[in-house]
């Protein structure tokens, strides 16, 4: 019986890879400027957590396979780990504490990239609103400028989605809102996020971005997407019954289509 | 070494013996008794759960599939038997409730250890045995509020265990179930902490102040330090978990604003609340949460070592590493919590700082399946039904170990967090590894508890179908998170999601089995119980002192006789006049290895 648990041990191993192998399920392709560093400390993870993953099911499963054929020795006793302890310890400690290290330290390069640089001083602000169960975008219009947010002014039965009061607030006047994400590619975007109500989150798996919304803080990221065509954003922080239904779109597009878009939404409003 | 001094004095008499049927079973003060309820709470709690998981399972795999008498159970929460989103989401809450408070906490550690602690130290009972009484009947107590938010008109809370505010602090307004419900959830979690409080309390007296003449610190079976070390664990982390459940009930009923900043908005009404802090709640949660995922596990890797140097014959190529790899995984699990909130708007540069430690927790790790392995090699194991959950238990804790190396990293949590990766990750490691550990010490300590044998043959047949039925459950669920398919969505409706969901039917179709499988367990547990055959005083030739007793032990464990250790309880493989391969921790038999 304990030579069925180590081929089934090893059986296991070795199918659970074979898709990890073959990426037979793997995200949405990268369309962002730092989303290849991601994918790399990815990929580097999944070889060092792979090899350990093999390497501990298959001595596990080797050991137990020998199990039964062991014998004790002439003074009875059964033979013991060469090096005892000792040398399990210190591989444990160098190999495997060398190896979390190495990639703790590759690794933070990739989260500097995302969270340490400042966006560029010509990124394009837009503000990122979640509230349940619906994204909602703000730019700022020709004066580069957000009017205020009016908490109490907010209305989704009067659309004034981000409580903007136009009358009194000269930066609203021109503030275009829309329900999708537009943006020209190869420009750098400085999302600014405001939560509506409870936590929600940004995550865009293709732009290799992901963010919470958290009420009462004023957060944000940045980005620049390489590729045109539509993605979809989703919540990822559970914000009530609809949570699973909260997406919005973004649209990767050219400068030019950009240029119409705008003009189309400033018309409508 | 078994001329060395005692350390501590002999047992003291703590409690007499049962005169009723209402001291001998109900509000016992044996702290065995107490184990038992313990047990019993967390088999009712994990098939409450289970049965909850397979209903979550059912609705991700075919979502329009009407489940016969769901609708009598929850006419609005599905009309028709078709499962509503809001359904799911309390589903899955109180799934995730009942799992992680009233069966991973509850079985490994406050009932075995309820049970074995004071034996294997040498006691007759813990030293506060109405504290220990008032631990379990808070707990049930805990469990009773929990339920009752089922029988609300505003039905269980659909915020998840983690119950993140704003959204668990606000009220009826942000979803149903978030006005009584969530009050309810809080208010048993609450109840929880002081019970596991107390359990704590009396654990970490007993090892300090219990133990016989000549068990000195060295001399305690791994066990017995597991749950040390776990009690210690919870005595911090359930008294922050406690006042965390204050605050968020306050905030519901008298007007507080300790998780609830200005300005929010719902339903276009302003809430009248301000000054509070969203953040403030992940951090509280989350310094009980991680400690948490120790105080599930790490009372099941005493367990394994425990069975697994029984069965093998021979001790550990080194007990010591094991006690403080333990040690540095329970000092560890509090410089990590961060790690769940790498995107949660924490300052990015905590996030590194919090990554550090965390992936310094693979070393520990690392030193204790080592040196599980490398202590097989060589030996001739015993199979049996807990050998095999034993061994089944190493497996599944490097695999769920590995997938740390990728949510230590905030870079790769940029993609995984919040995705079924974490729900895979934890289901292995803190889910599936600590039941396994469950399972092999029940197998193990089933004849003590209860003067029966069980079934091995059905034992084995369980461990088989576990063994394959989980590893078909849980390691999908990496694949779906690699995919990026975010968790605790109820339908899967996005283009990208869409694709995955012939993976999640296939989950869906090995938790239905695995579930399944578990009532051969049930059976072998009901039937043993009843009519096992009876179990000698040490049917595994162990060495730590439950087993010098018999099978099940008299109210007062010794028979009032105080006993003497003189060994460890590693003594093993040795050469003994009797021609027994080991010798027992109160025998004066000298021991070769002088330990």
């Amino acid at each position: 019986m304990a030579r069925l648990l180590a081929v089934t041990i090893i059986v296991i191993a070795i199918v659970s890879a074979i898709p990890v192998i073959m990426h037979t399920w793997e995200a949405p392709a990268d369309i962002s400027t730092h989303g290849q560093m991601i994918d790399d400390q990815m990929a580097d993870t999944m070889i060092e957590a792979g090899i350990s993953f093999l390497a501990a099911q298959i001595l596990l499963a080797l050991f137990i396979w020998k199990s039964p054929s062991n014998k004790p020795g002439p003074e009875g006793k059964f033979k013991v780990f060469p090096g005892g302890a000792k040398g399990l310890i210190i591989a444990s400690i160098v190999l495997v504490g060398v190896e979390v290290l190495a990639l703790g330290a590759f690794g933070a390069k990739a989260w500097a990239r995302v969270y340490f640089t400042p966006p560029a001083p010509d990124a394009m602000p837009i503000q990122a609103q979640a509230g349940q169960f619906a994204f909602y975008f703000r730019y700022p219009g020709k004066d580069g400028k957000f009017g205020p947010i009016h908490p109490e002014l907010i209305s989704e039965a009067t659309q004034n989605l981000f409580g903007l009061d136009p009358e009194h607030d000269v930066e609203a006047r021109d503030d275009l809102v829309a329900a999708e994400l537009a943006i020209p590619v190869n420009k750098e975007i400085h999302l600014l996020m405001h939560a509506k109500d409870v936590n929600h989150s940004f995550y865009v798996p293709a732009l290799r971005i992901h963010q919470d919304f958290v009420p009462g803080l004023d957060l944000s990221v940045h980005f620049t997407a390489t590729k045109i065509g539509k993605y979809e954003i989703v919540c990822s922080q559970l914000c009530g019954l609809g949570h699973y239904n909260m997406r919005a779109y973004l649209e990767v597009m050219s400068p030019e289509d950009f240029d119409d878009w705008q003009k189309k939404q400033e018309a409508a409003q | 070494m078994h001329d060395k001094p005692a350390i501590s004095t002999a047992p003291a008499v703590v409690h007499g013996p049962p005169t009723t049927f209402i001291s001998k079973h109900v509000f016992s003060l044996d702290h065995k008794v107490i184990g038992k309820q313990y047990y019993a709470l967390a088999l009712v709690a994990v098939l409450t759960g289970m049965v909850l998981s397979w209903l979550m399972r059912i609705h991700l795999g075919w979502g329009a599939l009407a489940i016969p008498g769901l609708q009598a159970l929850s006419p609005n929460g599905a009309p028709g038997g078709v499962m509503t989103p809001e359904l799911y989401l309390r589903i899955m809450t109180m799934h995730a409730t009942f799992m992680v408070f009233f069966v991973l906490t509850t079985a490994p550690f406050a009932a075995f250890g309820n049970y074995f602690l004071p034996i294997q130290v040498g006691a007759e009972d813990m030293p506060f045995p109405h504290f220990n009484m008032m631990s379990f009947w808070t707990t049930f107590i805990a469990f009773c509020v929990l339920v009752s938010a089922f029988f609300t008109s505003d039905g269980p809370p659909l915020s998840g265990w983690t119950a993140y505010a704003p959204l668990s602090a606000i009220g009826k307004d942000t979803g149903p179930g978030q006005g009584t419900g969530q009050v309810i959830w809080a208010a048993a979690i609450g109840i929880f902490c002081i019970g596991q409080l107390l359990g704590a309390l009396n654990f970490i007296s007993t090892v300090l102040d219990m133990r016989c003449k000549g068990m000195t610190m060295k001399r305690l079976p791994v066990t017995a330090w597991a749950w040390f070390i776990t009690s210690c664990m919870g005595l911090t982390a359930f008294a922050v978990l406690m006042p965390a459940c204050v605050l968020l009930i306050l905030d519901h009923v008298a007007g507080t604003s300790f998780f609830i900043p200005s300005g929010l908005v719902i339903n276009d009404q302003l809430v009248p609340h301000s000054g509070g802090a969203a953040l403030l709640w992940q951090h509280l949660f989350w310094f009980f949460g991680h400690p948490e995922v120790y105080i599930a596990i790490v009372p099941g890797m005493g367990i394994v070592t425990h069975v697994l140097v029984t069965n093998m014959r021979r001790p550990m190529v080194s007990m010591k590493a094991i006690l403080y790899s333990m040690w540095a995984l329970a000092f560890l699990s509090y410089m990590v919590y961060g790690h769940h909130m790498f995107v949660s708007g924490m300052n990015p540069f905590s996030s590194l700082v919090f990554s550090f430690p965390t992936l310094m927790i693979t070393i520990p790790s690392t030193v204790l399946v080592l040196i599980w392995i490398g202590s097989l090699y060589g030996s001739r194991i015993r199979i049996n039904a807990a050998s095999l959950f034993a061994l089944g238990f190493i497996s599944m804790f490097v695999t769920g170990g590995v997938s740390g190396f990728f949510l230590a990293q905030p870079s790769i949590d940029i993609m995984l967090h919040a995705t079924y990766f974490v729900v895979g990750h934890f289901h292995m490691v803190m889910g599936v590894a600590a039941i396994f550990g469950i399972f092999s010490g029940t197998y193990f300590w089933f004849p003590k508890m209860t003067g029966r044998m069980m079934n091995d043959t059905l034992g084995k047949a369980h461990f088989w179908l576990t063994f394959v039925g989980t590893y078909c459950t849980f390691m999908p669920f990496h694949y779906l998170g690699w995919a990026a398919n975010v968790r605790r969505y109820s339908a899967f409706t996005d283009d990208y999601l869409k694709p995955l969901i012939p993976l999640h039917q296939f989950i869906t179709i090995a938790a239905l089995f695995t579930g399944a499988v578990q009532l051969i367990f049930l059976y072998n547990l009901v039937h043993s119980l009843f009519r096992g055959p009876e179990a000698p005083a040490n049917p595994w030739e162990g060495t730590s002192l439950e087993w010098i007793m018999p099978s099940p032990p008299p109210w007062n464990n010794f028979g009032g006789k105080d006993p003497v250790v003189y060994h460890d309880a590693d003594q093993y493989g040795v050469k003994t006049a009797s021609g027994a391969d080991y010798i027992m921790q109160n025998s004066p038999e000298p021991s070769p290895t002088g330990c």
